[in-house]
């Protein structure tokens, strides 16, 4: 059986628009440093349906254009994204996204939603357009969606002015669902949200999820919503997926150091008065997309780091029990130290 | 000296609008001894921001500082004038904000920036600035900085800015430095490495500090006490370990329960139901009766503060002391 979703080598760069004049300057053998931003590198990834991974990495890691992808808003530059065999975009010079399987929400509540229109012209746009309902039926439609996440139907008339923050990132996803997808890519959905609303929004997601039998694609930095709410976990660094896995394991037995370091900085909550915290940040900063590492991308910060780290990159392997490491040190007939009891140095 | 560094009492900062006053800080009251870490915690529209800025006389227009008085060093700062206001900050209270790029100017280099900070308090020399700057920045832990203190802003990385912000902030080593959320806009392996500096910085030179955030679990890492801020008000204050071990306000037992760490994966969140009220049009009362269960008709009276050994709390119905975690 094939997965439900299906990403297969895919690679997303960015480079800029060469002018007339760029072009002229190269030709004369002008030397100009490399400007392509490469966001996603080579990046595998399977989901089954019905499941929920989290996508876990640091800004500029590629999560949200890895998202993107997966929900047809970037075309990829090379690698394919496939939902049950079938692509998400369309082949030839210009292609577009051919499904509405796939459906998104966004982080910022306050952006993604058009502040002229009213809630139920916003969740309606999309189904009449593709004739999940007709213009008679749009107001009960929305009224039906918007029940579905915890709204008061009224409100379908208002504008998004009229909401809170937490009542607009539920109006987002109603939009989402309303196109009736069976994916469903939240970016850093809870992260512009209060910790009170934060949690209200994860039991609705969690919720939906049961009801309506979604895979969900959770994108976030904050590794304590995505211990809660998702089967599995890809960490990404720099544009590649280092490790993934069922969330418990990968949380307690970590495979990559980068994922075991990522772990170790999340600040936990300490009500002991005699422990005093020590942190153990990771050193250095993230190396600059435009010009990433030979080798391993996390080479120059890893405290495990050696000479093959600097030259090869390390592949996306099993690693036993369903996870998958991308580290030199972690495949599994590797017999050395185990990474997980490995203490830190420095 | 006796006397506590700072001591604020029955602060109020209102924001009048067109539909009415907001009360963004409403009575507030605590104080904070040399050396000592509080962490002020609250949600968007708690007054936790507003109650920083107010302690430095930088609440925007039209807000004002209505009544209280904040006592840094015995000496009240509410009224005085800005020429004296301006005197005191930067170099006895320094203030770190959440957008390095808000302190920061995009058009100097951060030796310009550094010289003009050190400049503003004392006479100094073009040559004695730079060393001092230099020093202050291998403090904060940025690399290499003979190389880099020409650089402008925008050719640091968020992290490496909020070091030179932090740099500058204790340039003149303030006796209270008024952290911002300086570490939410960071990327948690830049936020640890921020903490566990800022931690090292206070100890080292004995600084008092007001840990503004959102976020309970960094607060509880790096604070001594903890001050939990509803609608403009101390709900709950008391020694980190203990409020957070055993809160007495169902408004702090409410934002624990819904943090994910608490529940085990998969299970259903505690919520706090409703929304934050207005702070124009506050409940009388307690403010947060309408979404606490345990809210009767007593709540319709604000609650006095009641004093326990080093806590403090304002409820009617608080929740029983837990002795052991």
């Amino acid at each position: 059986m094939t997965a439900f979703l299906s990403v297969e080598g895919a690679a997303k760069r960015f480079a800029p628009v060469l002018t007339f004049g760029d072009k002229v300057a190269t030709w004369l053998g002008a030397q100009k440093p490399p400007r392509t931003v490469h966001a996603v590198d080579g990046v595998d990834l399977f989901v089954e349906r019905g499941a929920v991974l989290g996508l876990v990495g640091e800004s500029g890691s590629g999560k949200s254009t890895l998202g993107r992808m997966v929900a047809g808003i970037h075309v990829p530059t090379e690698g394919s994204i496939r939902l049950e065999g079938m692509p998400v975009m369309s082949p030839g010079n210009r292609p577009r996204k051919i499904t509405t399987r796939v459906q998104m929400v966004f982080q910022d509540p306050f952006a993604s939603l058009d502040p002229r229109m009213r809630i139920a012209d916003t969740l309606a746009e999309g189904p009449i357009a593709h004739g999940l309902t007709t213009r008679r039926e749009a107001m009960a439609y929305a009224r039906k969606w918007l029940e579905t996440v915890g709204l008061d139907p009224d409100y379908a008339t208002r504008f998004p002015h009229q909401f809170s923050g937490g009542q607009r990132q539920r109006v987002a996803i109603a939009r989402a669902l309303a196109m009736q997808p069976d994916l469903l890519v939240c970016d850093e959905p809870v992260a512009s949200l209060d910790v009170s609303i934060q949690a209200q929004i994860i039991n609705l997601l969690m919720r939906l999820r049961r009801e309506l039998n979604l895979t969900l694609l959770f994108i976030s930095h904050d590794l304590s919503v995505v211990r809660h709410l998702c089967d599995r976990v890809a960490i990404m660094y720099l544009g590649r997926i280092v490790e993934e896995g069922p969330t418990p394991e990968v949380y307690e037995t970590p495979r990559h150091p980068y994922t075991r370091a990522l772990l170790e900085s999340v600040p936990r909550l300490e009500i002991d008065d005699d422990v005093d915290v020590v942190f153990r940040p990771i050193e250095g900063e993230l190396p600059s997309p435009q010009n990433p590492p030979a080798g391993c991308h996390f080479n120059a910060r890893c405290p495990l780091v050696f000479d093959r780290c600097r030259i090869e990159r390390p592949l996306l392997n099993e690693v036993g029990n369903g996870r998958l490491a991308a580290c030199h040190l972690a495949s599994p007939d590797q017999a050395g130290p185990n990474l997980a009891i490995k203490p830190i140095s420095g | 000296m006796t006397a506590a560094l700072l001591e604020v009492r029955g602060l109020k900062t209102h924001f009048p609008t067109s539909s009415g006053i907001a009360r963004a800080v409403d009575g507030v009251s605590f104080t904070l001894e040399r050396g000592e870490v509080l962490g002020l915690v609250g949600e968007s529209g708690s007054g936790k921001s507003v109650t920083g800025f107010s302690l430095i006389g930088l609440v925007d227009e039209p807000g004002r500082i209505v009544d209280g008085e904040i006592r840094f060093e015995g000496r009240d700062l509410v009224g005085q004038p800005t020429k004296e206001l301006r005197r005191i900050r930067g170099r006895d209270i320094a203030m770190v904000f959440q957008d390095p790029m808000m302190t920061l100017n995009p058009v100097l280099s951060i030796a310009t920036q550094m010289h003009l900070a050190l400049e503003a308090h004392e006479k100094i020399g073009k040559e004695e600035a730079r060393q001092r700057s230099i020093e202050a920045l291998a403090r904060v832990g940025i690399p290499s900085p003979e190389g880099r203190i020409d650089s402008f802003p925008h050719q640091f990385s968020g992290g490496m800015r909020q070091r030179v912000a932090i740099a500058i902030a204790l340039l003149h080593r303030p006796k209270l430095i008024i952290a911002d959320e300086p570490t939410t806009a960071l990327d948690v392996s830049i936020q640890a490495q921020i903490l566990a500096e800022m931690k090292a910085l206070v100890k080292e030179f004995g600084m008092a500090m007001i840990w503004i955030s959102h976020d309970l679990a960094t607060v509880s890492s790096i604070a001594d006490r903890i001050a939990v801020m509803y609608a403009g008000r101390i709900v709950e204050a008391g020694p980190v370990g203990q409020v957070l071990r055993s809160p007495r306000h169902p408004y702090t037992q409410g934002l624990l329960d819904s943090l994910p760490t608490r529940t085990s994966p998969g299970e259903e969140l505690a919520q706090i139901p409703g929304t934050t009220p207005s702070l124009i049009n506050l409940p009388s009362g307690c403010a947060f009766a309408p979404r606490c269960a345990r809210a009767n008709a007593e709540c319709a009276v604000i609650p006095e503060e009641v004093y326990e050994d080093a806590r403090r709390f304002r409820c009617h119905h608080p929740l029983p002391e837990r002795s052991t975690p």
